[in-house]
């Protein structure tokens, strides 16, 4: 409960210090000539020591785990910022600070740190294969360098699973047929079933995957290393594909002097390539490697890559495009349903507005996923009952799943600009609309010149804010579309409804292709610049804005 | 048209002041004699084609909510088998939805509960506390710092993911208990965001609320805390239920961050656990993902309707104010 003891110690802390006691108490409290405030009650000063004790307390355990774990950086750090707290609550004075600490604490490190922190890793090839120290890389190398030994024989796997856990099934050319996993050794089992090809699949006691399984499991099956006997030296058998398996032996030792790997059997050597891993002179590199800094590396793959640059540069041209036209489709939807219901003596308004603002209370994960349901290509709603059994790819082909993918955001946005527009509509003076009305002016002409612009003046703020929010919408495209169809030209997972956020998303986290958190940083920096720029530029045309019709 | 009528209406009514009541029955039957007089065309410019819109709208916006009503108490369960709505209605989803262990329903709820109104409630505190700084005190910063505010919060949290993951793995190898895969760990990452957008909107209100009565209070001797708990916190409700629901709603539907790093699925929150399970086979389990959407939209969307009016006024003050 540490954060929650952490807010309330700070509240209650704030809440109750000694203030205000003596004249020469803070400089920068409130304001000059202001009254000072009351002294605090003894329950309040209590309260608070009680709860800085606890906050101490459970500070003094972290920074003991810390030494424990010998994080010398992470220890000084949190040493200081314990100190700082302390300081903050025990002095006199400095009334804001003990109102603004817990809250600034949080956002330094989970908002601003985090941030600085992908910066640094948008420059380091951090991700699988490239996620620890040197010397963790030589270590795994040499567990797990591991070649299949000539001329051993090949063997039929099938994979089977007790208890949540693999096993793998052998059947030798023999027929002899034995079963084991990582920490099993191969053990001989009799009574197998056999399919017609003579390759055991089933044992009592254990059940037996599907295909489907085989590849929803695909990680955890490749790592499965049986050991031939209790000797490692024997070496391990191991499954490629869930259906085929080969006798491996370590295949590398380490050379700490010469700070190189050398093949058993071949005598390649592999040395330090400088690139954060160990590669032969013919360029073949060790899978495992470790965590360096690369520079501009990522940023340059981003944009010169072939199976990454087509993709990436389709993918910032949609992020635009949707995160535009989501913004302009809800606010002219919202502003015409806003005019529409603007009237005191209309019947049943508030019935239609509690029903059309309910997609705004809906869940937005689900509204994806739901939608996702009605819009599918084979079976859906859509396709099965109001186009009779109609096969048109919703979600499948690129332009109607852009389309759908617009239409389920205007759905889930418009009732915001519905509210908003309303409110904004209600607060204009209504003066300006009859002295126009007085010159002449018909209605759409009172509506473009005169509350239009007045309008936009309170909403654009709102509408940068939507666009920065649908720039990021992750929810909706990964939830109805994740992202597909996907790109025919390249082999990444990227595909016509992709956004730049979804993209960040899997590339750092996807399945299938390995996680490469350095490129994802990169992309999300990239995001960071956008999001800042325009902000910017759109800031400042608001307040041109604002000085146009003040 | 009506307007028309209403001003005939009181221009006629000084006229029959001599004699109050038979001129106030003409006035009624004259206005009444007006409508039924309006020929559709004309009502129908005026009103009828604004209900025409709602009609169309309202049958646009309800219609998958319907829709996914249907399927959660339709037992055939397969995405086909939903296609006719309503056309037959049991429970059988629902004992489906909380009878299989491999899929905690009942624990997502939770822990969605517990994570959402932990970290709001958490939020709306924080974010309160800064306000109040920042509306009543004077500092050097002050200005800087509500500046900072309003930048950071362009920035979304779910940018720095890959960073937050990193982070929390690393915390997780000192303190478990903080780390990957603990909701502790999660609602702490969530509290970075508590400042930002909801200290802006809530300074904005809090500066609504008169200075004379915390000064009033002060010479009574009251202290800070008992001005900022006993007469702040009490007069800025509203704003302090739109937060508090904004964040709620945010949270329990946020799926990026939380995906990361809820790991177990027993420790998941329903947005992490709903879409793993319909995501492996969408067409398969439609029915019981029904159930549980119907089941995990309930709570979220009564509060909201129950709380429309300080939300629509919260939006627009807002707005408003910029």
């Amino acid at each position: 409960m540490t954060d929650t003891e952490l807010r309330q110690a700070a509240g209650a802390a704030s809440a109750t210090d000694p203030d205000g006691s003596g004249p020469a108490g803070r400089p920068g409290g409130p304001g000059a000539g202001r009254r000072r405030f009351g002294a605090d009650t003894t329950k309040g000063t209590v309260a608070k020591i009680v709860l800085l004790g606890l906050v101490d307390a459970l500070a003094v355990y972290v920074l003991m785990m810390l030494f424990l774990s010998e994080s010398w950086g992470a220890l000084a750090v949190s040493s200081a910022v314990v100190l700082v707290i302390n300081w903050i609550y025990l002095r006199k004075g400095g009334l804001p600070a003990k109102y603004l600490a817990p809250g600034v604490l949080f956002l330094l490190v989970f908002q601003v740190f985090v941030v600085l922190f992908s910066g640094y890793i948008a420059f380091t090839n951090y991700g699988d294969g490239h996620n620890s120290t040197k010397d963790d890389a030589i270590a795994a190398i040499q567990l797990t360098a591991q070649k299949r030994v000539p001329d051993s024989p090949a063997y039929k796997a099938a994979v089977l699973a007790k208890d949540n856990s693999f096993y793998l099934l052998f059947t030798d050319p023999q027929g002899k047929v034995s079963i084991g996993t990582t920490q099993a050794p191969l053990e001989e089992v009799s009574g197998a079933g056999k399919d017609s090809t003579g390759k055991a699949n089933a044992v009592d006691g254990y059940r037996t995957l599907t295909f489907q399984e085989i590849v929803a499991n695909q990680q955890s099956i490749l790592a499965i290393t049986v050991p031939v006997s209790a000797d490692p030296a024997d070496g391990t058998l191991r499954t490629a594909d869930g259906s085929n398996a080969y006798q491996f032996k370590p295949a590398l030792t380490y050379d700490a002097a010469a700070d190189t790997f050398t093949d058993t059997d071949t005598g390649v050597l592999y040395r330090d390539n400088g690139k954060g891993a160990f590669a032969a002179d013919n360029g073949e590199t060790l899978t495992t490697g470790w965590k360096i800094e690369v520079g501009m590396d990522n940023f340059v793959r981003a944009f010169t890559d072939p199976s990454l640059r087509g993709p990436l540069l389709g993918v910032i041209l949609w992020t635009f495009t949707f995160a535009i036209a989501s913004v302009a489709l809800t606010f002219a939807m919202g502003l015409f349903l806003a005019i529409t219901f603007n009237r005191e003596d209309l019947r049943g308004k508030k019935v239609y507005r509690i029903l059309m603002i309910l997609p705004y209370a809906f869940p937005a994960f689900l509204s994806g996923l739901v939608w996702s349901g009605i819009l599918n290509p084979q079976f859906g709603w859509l396709n099965q009952t109001l186009l009779g059994g109609a096969t048109i790819g919703w979600l499948t082909d690129p332009l109607l799943a852009k389309i759908s993918v617009l239409v389920v955001n205007l759905w889930l946005g418009f009732p915001y600009m519905f509210l908003v527009c309303t409110g904004a509509l209600q607060s204009l003076p209504t003066e300006l609309d009859e002295a126009a009305r007085m010159d002449g002016a018909g209605p759409w002409r009172v509506f473009r010149s005169i509350k239009l612009p007045l309008l936009l003046v309170s909403i654009a703020p709102l509408l940068i804010s939507s666009f920065a929010f649908n720039f990021n919408n992750f929810n909706v495209i990964f939830m109805l579309t994740g992202g597909g169809p996907r790109f025919a030209d390249t082999d990444r997972d990227i595909g016509a409804t992709d956004i730049l956020i979804t993209l960040v998303y899997k590339v750092a986290f996807g399945q299938g292709t390995g996680r490469d958190y350095g490129l994802a940083s990169a992309l999300a920096i990239i995001i960071f610049i956008i999001v800042a720029t325009v902000s910017a530029i759109s800031f400042k045309q608001t307040k041109a804005l604002e000085d146009v019709n003040s | 048209m009506n307007g028309s009528a209403a001003s005939t209406v009181s221009t006629a009514a000084p006229a029959g002041a001599g004699d109050t009541t038979t001129g106030s029955t003409t006035d009624v039957e004259q206005l009444k004699a007006l409508q039924r007089r309006r020929p559709f065309g004309v009502w129908f410019r005026d009103k009828g084609w604004r209900h025409l819109v709602g009609i169309a709208v309202t049958i646009f916006a309800i219609f998958p909510l319907l829709y996914v009503l249907s399927a959660a108490f339709n037992s055939t369960g397969t995405l086909v088998g939903s296609n006719a709505l309503f056309s037959r209605i049991d429970f059988g989803n629902f004992s489906e939805l909380f009878n299989n262990p491999a899929r905690p329903y009942a624990r997502w709820f939770v822990n969605t509960m517990v994570v959402g109104v932990v970290t709001s409630a958490a939020t709306v505190f924080l974010g309160a506390m800064a306000a109040y700084a920042f509306s009543r005190m004077r500092f050097k910063g002050r200005r800087i710092g509500l500046l900072s505010l309003l930048l950071l919060q362009m920035f979304p949290q779910l940018l720095a993911v890959v960073a937050i993951f990193l982070l929390l793995s690393g915390i997780s190898e000192v303190i478990p208990a903080l780390g990957l895969g603990s909701q502790l760990g999660l609602i702490m990452v969530y509290l970075g965001g508590a400042l930002g957008v909801n200290t802006y909107l809530m300074y904005g209100f809090f500066n609504t609320v008169p200075q004379s009565l915390d000064e009033a209070a002060k010479i009574d001797g009251a202290s800070h805390s008992q001005i900022f708990f006993g007469i702040i916190m009490r007069l800025v409700t509203p704003i302090l239920a739109v937060v508090g629901l904004l964040s709620f709603i945010g949270i329990s539907g946020e799926f990026v961050i939380a995906s990361v790093v809820l790991t177990d699925p027993d420790s998941q929150t329903l947005a992490v656990g709903l879409y793993s399970f319909v995501a492996q086979q969408r067409s398969e389990n439609w029915g019981v993902f029904a159930a549980g959407a119907v089941l995990a939209a309930v709570p979220v969307m009564a509060l909201f309707l129950f709380l429309q009016r300080y939300i629509v006024s919260g939006l627009t003050q807002g707005s408003v104010k910029g």
